[in-house]
């Protein structure tokens, strides 16, 4: 019997597909946004509202993650945007060999944002880096104001933090002080965004701070 | 099922490893997991025994050594370790922390037979 020492990270092959992904994109100018939220967040709406704001203005195109389906895929089509879909088969997660396996298919020439709209779960995107610029996490009010303390990773990692459906705030027991509270003790200087999705309300500053983002080469 | 993504992740470094050192059985993994992962090891055990099945780790346990939450302080400049992530520094009570620790998903060394 003997031991030997590896010491070698079980995420590896994903992290170094990860950073030739970003590089990728980067070396192209292209904004590359992981949007992650639960299932019923309104993150599909979200990009919607997002894709509204910035297109046809922008070249953009969006990669759809699904567990099966594609009738996120086909929501966002309607709008004249490229998408391309991937069915995860049972999969909780997007990883950096997926995104990698679909970038010949888009059209990327002149592209400034690709929005990846990742499996709703809060969990397993958080340890799958993809090579994005942004992670995006969309919380909504019905959801409860303690999912940032349920789920610290995700929001410790999120470069904006959007809290959705704002217009049901009345309706639901959300304190949204005590989730942004929570959300700065993870990740203090974090922007996050109150917005609805369904008024409009909200979206503007969103869009405001998005053109302001880069990735670091000028875009 | 993230959990299959991460098994076979393992599985392979676990293969490549051993065929390096020329090991003909390997029988205990140690793994070094953060707490802040979502790691499940019951679920993890259950997808490297169906892949192993048939191999030179067939039956290895699987040993983790949880890695706690540790946060280094931008005011103090000093790390702590914490229950739970979020309750900031707490040496000073400053919020103003980066995670240094709990993230770890490793494989730390195994234990082999070299035939
Ligand atoms: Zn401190």
């Amino acid at each position: 019997m003997a031991e030997i020492k590896i010491l070698k990270n079980i995420m590896d092959e994903n992290l170094s597909q990860a950073a030739l992904n970003r590089q990728w994109f980067r070396s192209r100018k292209i904004l590359a946004l992981n949007l992650i939220a639960s299932p019923g967040a309104g993150k599909t709406t979200f990009l919607e509202q997002t894709i509204k704001g910035l297109f046809p203005k922008y070249k953009l195109a969006v990669i759809e993650g699904d567990i099966t389906g594609d009738h996120d895929a086909r929501r966002i089509e309607s709008l004249g945007v490229p998408v391309v879909q991937i069915n995860t088969e049972g999969g909780c997660h997007l990883d950096a060999h997926m995104i990698d396996s679909v970038l010949s298919s888009l059209d990327l020439d002149g592209l400034k944002y690709l929005f990846i709209e990742n499996v709703g779960n809060l969990v397993c995107p958080a340890e799958f880096d993809l090579g994005e610029e942004l992670k995006v996490v969309v919380l909504s009010t019905p959801e409860g104001h303690d999912k940032p303390a349920k789920y610290p990773l995700i929001f410790s990692e999120a470069q904006a933090v959007i809290i959705n459906k704002t217009d049901l705030l009345q309706a639901v027991d959300f304190d949204i002080e005590k989730a942004e509270h929570d959300i700065r003790r993870l990740n203090p200087n974090v922007p996050i965004f109150r917005l609805s999705c369904k008024t409009g309300d909200g979206l503007d500053k969103w869009l405001e701070w998005l053109g302001t983002q880069g990735t670091g080469n000028g875009i | 099922m993230h959990e299959l993504a991460i098994t076979q992740s393992l599985f392979k470094i676990v293969l490549e490893q051993a065929q390096k050192a020329g090991a003909v059985k390997v029988s205990r993994i140690n793994l070094k997991i953060g707490r802040l992962t979502g790691y499940v090891p019951e679920a993890v055990e259950m997808n490297f025994n169906l892949l192993a099945s048939g191999t030179i780790a067939e039956g290895a346990g699987l040993k983790i050594e949880w890695v706690p939450v540790k946060v280094l302080c931008r005011e103090c400049q000093k790390e702590s370790e914490q229950q739970d992530l979020g309750l900031g520094c707490s040496l000073c009570g400053s919020i103003n922390v980066q995670i240094a620790g709990g993230r770890e998903m490793y494989i730390d060394s195994m234990e082999v037979d070299n035939g």
